[in-house]
Formats: structure tokens, C-alpha cells, sequence
């Protein structure tokens, strides 16, 4: 009994050392966000709030916080409320099984990759139920973008999530990491250069962000499903929102960047000068590396029109997928060296 | 099986994309448009009727706040038009200025609708960057009348003043180190001639720089090719004007047909476009804002060269300077019943043009004698493009929507008047 209770505090306390870094990264992924787009559009960015503008996250929380939640009368009160929650808490759950370094999981199962994708997959009910009840007509029109669009490319991630699969020999993230041990040229994001390809291009798409926004599209549709949500409720759609960034960056640099190995690994000088790195500063840095591509992205490229990017979901990501996991089951037969051994 | 109905709402007033104030009235089937119904009128502020109870110079200011964003070009329709019933042409220089601040005008008309299009279809950035140029152009409105977008500078018989010797300096203060000033007063320390000169030598550069980031980006052409197409003939018909004509392949330009000012002494060139959609236009504009550098760059040169009167001697219509005043009694009347109850202008009427940089912006006015209009009115480029959008859209989605809405270059101070 004691020993059960015990187990569970301390789950309690590895949820909180997940969680509550989580979201500190959140808030400073936006302050992040918003001082890169500032310098890319040779402009400052946030500077009034603390030394630099570094409280400014901490200010928009706050002001989040304490604002009026402005509940529609004309909506389902009920499933209203229940949106955000239902489109956080998939967002949150899906890190339990994310490894930070070797053994440093809060679970380790075998159905890794699976759990996953069946958690990115619900938080699209959540979009959904919001648009639904808010009964406007902008709200409805997002959430119906948002379910065909995540749909169609959450087919696409699946096929690339199979050629993982298949070139690794499991569905565990510490062994699908593991098998890609030796440096920089026997991760996976080279034999599997188009899944790698088409998994990010769905997953931007899969988190609704620039250029595939359309669920939002601020000019189109104005903010799309969550157009009637205030305080503390849009907040959690806004929270949901960078928190899948994270993870869809995350999952990428697990499956196909070699998670939490050097990069230098197996190089005569460079491997022993940079072993004492520990393997969760790779990872960060690797995670880093693929938001900063977001932002990026997002300060570069025009929106697409919600039927070219179905077009390029249907037509072009989801043959290519195809034809891909052919040619890795090939390789995998044939055990082409270094990759599938 | 259910009835299927379409979906009808709201775009607008309200809305990022409504450029002021329209109000479209949807009806949607699913994502594409079946029927577009433009309502007008939110800004309506009656500029024409106000026009008729004061003397013709107190209009002048009106004309800025009538296009927002083009304002030199409004004042300079409606002054052609009192120049026109009074036979009074301004001197050369005080043309070469107007063509100068019209071109300078376009630049920033047309850079505000680049950021704003490039805006409504998602690129972010391009809108920054096209306020960055815009600041610097804004400046030499400052310089040269006080104020940053409502000049009221032109003035029937010329300009209101000469271009002014020096440029306005930054100052040292708690945000900006001695350092940062010096760096931001590095191309100011000559008259403004020279600022406007060391733009010129840059702006193409920073248009090559928004190319880069539309003109071939793949997005941006699914985005515009093909989209709220007119052809040439039909949009004759709809009575189009400026680069929403030219776009359709029309080669059309008053600044070329018709000439006022001192158009027909300047080097410049008319960019047309083939298929009349999103893109030509887009191109069309871009083009535009490189041979309107090059017009301004003309002027430079020219108004370096050439001083002179910027006013016509007219002493019945132009005030008398300070000084003259301080000596001459004649002026001191002449001062005194100018600004006290204006000039009054053969009864009569005129129309007058000038290609605006949204497409023709006429002025008709009719005098009776009076020393205020008995009407005016005022023909807004962009009234008959946005009177179109109805059969520019259907069919498409509503992101195509938005892409045309903005492609049209809409200012609603000017539509709704």
C-alpha cells in the first residue's frame, strides 16, 4: 500500500519535471519567436518587459489569465468549455513517452511510435468540438479546414512514421534512437530523406502553422475555430498550439536525428573532444534547431489556399510516402550497410 | 434528402482583410463563392457637400484625407481643377515638384498595397519591409510640408513652398545613443533633394528584395495566377482604370494619353500586363514603382538644376510672401481678403484627371462666380473596381477572396468619400 503510494508520488514528481519545464518553454518559445521574426524583419521584437523584454512572456500570461472568458450565448456552453481541454490534454499526455536521454523516459513502452500518433491524432477533436460549439459561422468554417487537413496529412506522417518502423525493427523510441548510433551519417534522415522531408512538411501541417495556417488563416478566416474564445480558454488552444511544435520537433529529431546521440560520434578527433556533451543538450539543440525552422517558415512564405494544400497532402507527400517505404523494405531485405544491419 | 441551403455571412466591416470598412455580403457553397455584394458607405464623411460652404483652398486638405494613402495625387486633381477655371498655370519648377511628390506618392501608395496584399495572402514580412521604405518617403512629405501623410501642400498656382535647404536631424535623447543618431542622420545632412536622390539609388535594390520573396516563390503564384481574372475587353467595359486596366493588357496611362503637368517632358515607360489576374497586377504595380524612381530621379535632377518661383504670380489667388507683407499695404489687403474669403473663380466648369496611383481620379467642378464651389465631385479610381468584385470572384474560394479584395487596392476614405 505504502510502496503504491510511494510509486505514484513519484510519477506525480516526473510529470511536474516534464510539465512544468514544458511550459516554460512554451512562454519562451513565443518570446523566441517573436524577437527572430522581429530581427528578420529588421525590427526588435518585445524589449519593454524586464531586462531585454524577457518578462514579456510572464506579462502575456498574466494578462491571459485575468481576462474575462466570454462564453457566446447562442453556443453549447458545455462542449465550449470542453474544447480546450480536450485539445491540451493529448498535447500534454503525448510526452510521457518521449526519451530526453538514454533511460530517461517517464514510460518506456514498446507501442511508442503508436501512442504517439494516436495522441496527435485526438487533439484534432478538439478544434473540431470548439468550431462546432461556438456557433459561428468563421469558427465552423475553421474547424472543418482543420479536420480535413489534419486527416489528409496525418496519413502522410503515418506512412513516414512506417518507414521508421520498418528500418528500425520497433516501435520503441529508446531502440528506434539506439539503432541509430555511429554519427552524423547513420541517422535515418538520410536512407529515409523524403519520409524525413515529408514528416516535417506534415507536421508544420498537422500543427496548423505558417504556410498551412488555414485553420486560423488570420486574413481568411480571421482566427478560424477558436475566433470566439477568450482569456484563459484561448489560451490553452494557444498553449496546445506551441506544445505540439515542440513535440512535432521533438518526435523529428528522435526518429530521424539520431534523438539524444552526438553527432560526432565515431569521428577520430571531434568524437572524444565533444563525448563529455551529455546526450540531452544534443537533443535540445536538435529541437531547437527545427522550431527555429518554424519560425522561419512562418517569416518567409505566403499562406496556401485550403484546397492546394489538400493537393499537395493527397498528390505529392502521400506517393511519395508510398514509394519510399518500397524502396526502405528493399533495403531492409537486403540489409544495405550502415543503416539497416 | 434535407434541402441544402448556402451558407450567407458577414465579411466585415470588421474584418483584417476589408481594408477599411467594406462590407461583403457571402453566399458560400462550402469554401467557394456562389455571390459577393459589396456594401459601401461606413466612412461616408460627405467631402463633396463640405466642399460647397467653404472657399477653395480650405479644400485642399479634404483631398488628402480622401485616399489616405495617396494624398499628394488627390490635392493635385482637385487643384488642376481650380487652375483649370481660373487659366492660371503654375511655374515650371512648381510642376516638376508636383510630378516629383505624385511619383513619390505612387511609390508609397503602391508599397503600402504590396505589404497589405502580401499580408492578406500570408507573407509577412514583405509588409515590414515595405514600411521600412515608406518611413523614409514619409519623411520627405515631412520635410517638405510638416506633416507625414495629410500634406495639403499643393496649391492652386503652384506649391506652397520651395524644397526645403536642409533635412530635419534626429536628436540625441534616452533611447538613442549619439552613436545611433549619427548613423540614423548619415543621408540627411544634405537638402532634401539629396535625401530623395540617395533613396532613388537604393530602392531598386530593396524591390529586387521583395521580388525575390514573391515574384518566383511557389505559394505566392498557386496564390495569384489565374485568380479574379478580367480581360481586356470586359474590363473596358467595367469601366477599369490605373494598373487594374493595364493589368488586363490595356495599355492605358493618362500620365502618356493625356498629359498634365510636365509628364510629357519626362523618360518613363507603361507596364501592361497579359492575363488581367492577381500576378499581372501584382507585376504591373512592381514595374510601376521602378519607373516611377526613375521619374523621380528625372525630377532631381532637373530641380537641381533649375530654381525658380514654385507660385504663379497671380496676385489675386496667391497670397503675398511674409515680407512683402511687412512693407506693401496692397499686400497686406490682398493677404487679409485671401484669407478671409479666398479668391472667387469664373462661373463656369471643369474636369480635370490625373492618373492616380489606383487608376483615374477625376475632379469636375462647377463654379458659379462664387468664391466656393457650387459642386464638386470627385470620380474615385477604385469606385467601379470594387463595384466589380461581384464577377471578379465567383467561383473562387474565399482565400481567393481576400487575394482579390487586396489586388484591387481599395481605400474606402476615397470610395465612400
Amino acid at each position: 500500500m505504502f510502496n503504491d503510494l510511494l510509486l505514484i508520488l513519484w510519477i506525480i514528481i516526473k510529470i511536474i519535471v516534464i510539465v512544468v519545464p514544458l511550459l516554460l518553454g512554451v512562454a519562451y518559445l513565443t518570446f523566441f519567436e517573436r524577437k527572430v521574426i522581429g530581427l528578420m524583419q529588421s525590427r526588435i521584437g518585445p524589449n519593454r518587459v524586464g531586462p531585454w523584454g524577457l518578462l514579456q512572456p510572464i506579462a502575456d500570461v498574466l494578462k491571459l489569465l485575468t481576462k474575462e472568458i466570454i462564453i457566446p450565448s447562442a453556443s453549447n456552453r458545455y462542449l465550449f468549455v470542453i474544447a480546450p481541454m480536450l485539445t491540451i490534454t493529448p498535447a500534454l499526455a503525448a510526452w510521457a513517452v518521449i526519451p530526453f536521454s538514454q533511460g530517461m523516459a517517464l514510460a518506456n513502452i514498446n507501442a511508442g511510435v503508436l501512442y504517439l500518433f494516436a495522441l496527435g491524432s485526438l487533439s484534432v477533436y478538439g478544434v473540431l468540438v470548439a468550431g462546432w460549439a461556438s456557433n459561428s459561422k468563421y469558427a465552423f468554417l475553421g474547424a472543418m479546414r482543420a479536420a480535413a487537413q489534419t486527416i489528409s496529412y496525418e496519413i502522410a506522417m503515418g506512412f513516414s512514421f512506417v518507414g521508421i518502423l520498418l528500418a528500425a525493427g520497433s516501435m520503441n523510441l529508446q531502440d528506434i534512437v539506439l539503432k541509430q548510433q555511429g554519427g552524423f551519417w547513420h541517422w535515418y534522415w538520410l536512407p529515409l530523406l523524403p519520409l524525413f522531408v515529408t514528416y516535417w512538411i506534415s507536421g508544420v501541417a498537422e500543427t496548423n502553422r505558417l504556410p498551412f495556417d488555414v485553420a486560423e488563416g488570420e486574413s481568411e478566416i480571421v482566427a478560424g475555430f477558436h475566433v470566439e474564445y477568450s482569456g484563459i480558454t484561448f489560451a490553452l488552444f494557444f498553449l496546445a498550439e506551441y506544445i505540439n511544435m515542440i513535440m512535432v520537433s521533438t518526435i523529428a529529431a528522435l526518429l530521424f536525428l539520431g534523438g539524444w546521440l552526438s553527432p560526432f560520434e565515431g569521428i577520430p578527433l571531434l568524437g572524444p573532444l565533444f563525448a563529455w556533451v551529455p546526450g540531452i543538450i544534443w537533443l535540445f539543440l536538435k529541437i531547437g534547431g527545427f522550431l527555429f525552422l518554424y519560425i522561419w517558415l512562418r517569416a518567409t512564405f505566403p499562406r496556401y489556399r485550403y484546397d492546394q494544400i489538400m493537393r499537395l497532402g493527397w498528390k505529392v507527400l502521400i506517393p511519395v510516402t508510398l514509394v519510399w517505404v518500397v524502396v526502405v523494405s528493399l533495403g531492409v531485405e537486403f540489409k544495405i550497410a550502415p543503416w539497416f544491419i | 434528402m434535407a434541402e441544402i441551403r448556402n451558407y450567407t455571412f458577414n465579411f466585415g466591416p470588421q474584418h483584417p482583410a476589408a481594408h477599411g470598412v467594406l462590407r461583403l455580403v457571402l453566399e458560400v457553397d462550402g469554401e467557394t463563392i456562389v455571390r459577393a455584394d459589396p456594401h459601401i458607405g461606413l466612412l461616408h464623411r460627405a467631402t463633396e457637400k463640405l466642399a460647397e460652404s467653404k472657399p477653395y483652398n480650405h479644400s485642399i486638405g479634404y483631398m488628402d484625407r480622401l485616399d489616405y494613402v495617396s494624398m499628394m495625387c488627390n490635392e493635385h486633381g482637385y487643384v488642376l481643377a481650380i487652375e483649370k477655371l481660373l487659366g492660371l498655370t503654375p511655374p515650371p519648377r512648381a510642376q516638376y515638384i508636383r510630378v516629383m511628390f505624385d511619383e513619390i506618392t505612387r511609390v508609397l501608395n503602391h508599397l503600402l498595397w504590396l505589404g497589405a496584399h502580401a499580408l492578406d495572402i500570408g507573407a509577412m514580412t514583405v509588409f515590414l519591409y515595405c514600411f521600412r521604405e515608406r518611413e523614409e518617403l514619409m519623411d520627405c512629405y515631412e520635410a517638405v510640408s510638416g506633416a507625414r501623410m495629410h500634406a495639403t501642400y499643393y496649391r492652386p498656382g503652384g506649391v506652397y513652398r520651395d524644397l526645403p535647404e536642409k533635412m530635419p536631424q534626429y536628436k540625441t535623447s534616452k533611447w538613442h545613443s549619439e552613436k545611433e543618431v549619427a548613423r540614423l542622420n548619415a543621408n540627411r545632412q544634405g537638402s532634401l533633394l539629396d535625401f530623395i536622390w540617395d533613396f532613388t539609388e537604393r530602392f531598386p535594390m530593396r524591390v529586387d528584395e521583395y521580388e525575390t520573396l514573391l515574384t518566383d516563390n511557389r505559394i505566392w503564384k498557386q496564390r495569384t495566377v489565374g485568380i479574379g481574372a478580367v480581360t481586356a475587353e470586359r474590363a473596358m467595359q467595367l469601366g477599369f482604370t490605373g494598373p487594374m486596366l493595364r493589368g488586363s493588357g490595356v495599355e492605358w496611362d493618362l500620365r502618356k494619353k493625356q498629359p498634365y503637368a510636365v509628364y510629357d517632358q519626362l523618360d518613363f515607360e507603361i507596364p501592361i500586363g497579359v492575363h488581367g489576374d492577381c500576378y499581372d497586377r501584382y507585376l504591373v504595380r512592381v514595374e510601376e514603382m521602378r519607373q516611377s524612381n526613375k521619374i523621380i530621379r528625372q525630377c532631381v535632377e532637373w530641380l537641381r538644376k533649375n530654381p525658380g518661383p514654385v507660385m504663379a504670380d497671380n496676385k489675386k489667388v496667391v497670397p503675398p510672401t511674409r515680407m512683402a507683407m511687412k512693407e506693401d499695404m496692397e499686400a497686406l489687403i490682398h493677404h487679409f481678403k485671401l484669407f478671409t474669403e479666398g479668391y472667387c473663380v469664373p462661373a463656369g466648369e471643369a474636369y480635370t484627371t490625373i492618373e492616380h496611383p489606383k487608376g483615374e481620379y477625376g475632379v469636375y467642378l462647377v463654379s458659379d462666380g462664387a468664391n466656393k464651389p457650387y459642386r464638386l465631385k470627385i470620380r474615385a479610381a477604385s469606385y467601379p473596381h470594387l463595384a466589380a468584385i461581384g464577377e471578379m470572384v465567383k467561383g473562387h474560394m474565399i482565400a481567393d477572396l481576400v487575394a482579390v479584395i487586396s489586388s484591387i487596392d481599395i481605400v474606402f476614405g476615397e470610395i465612400d468619400r
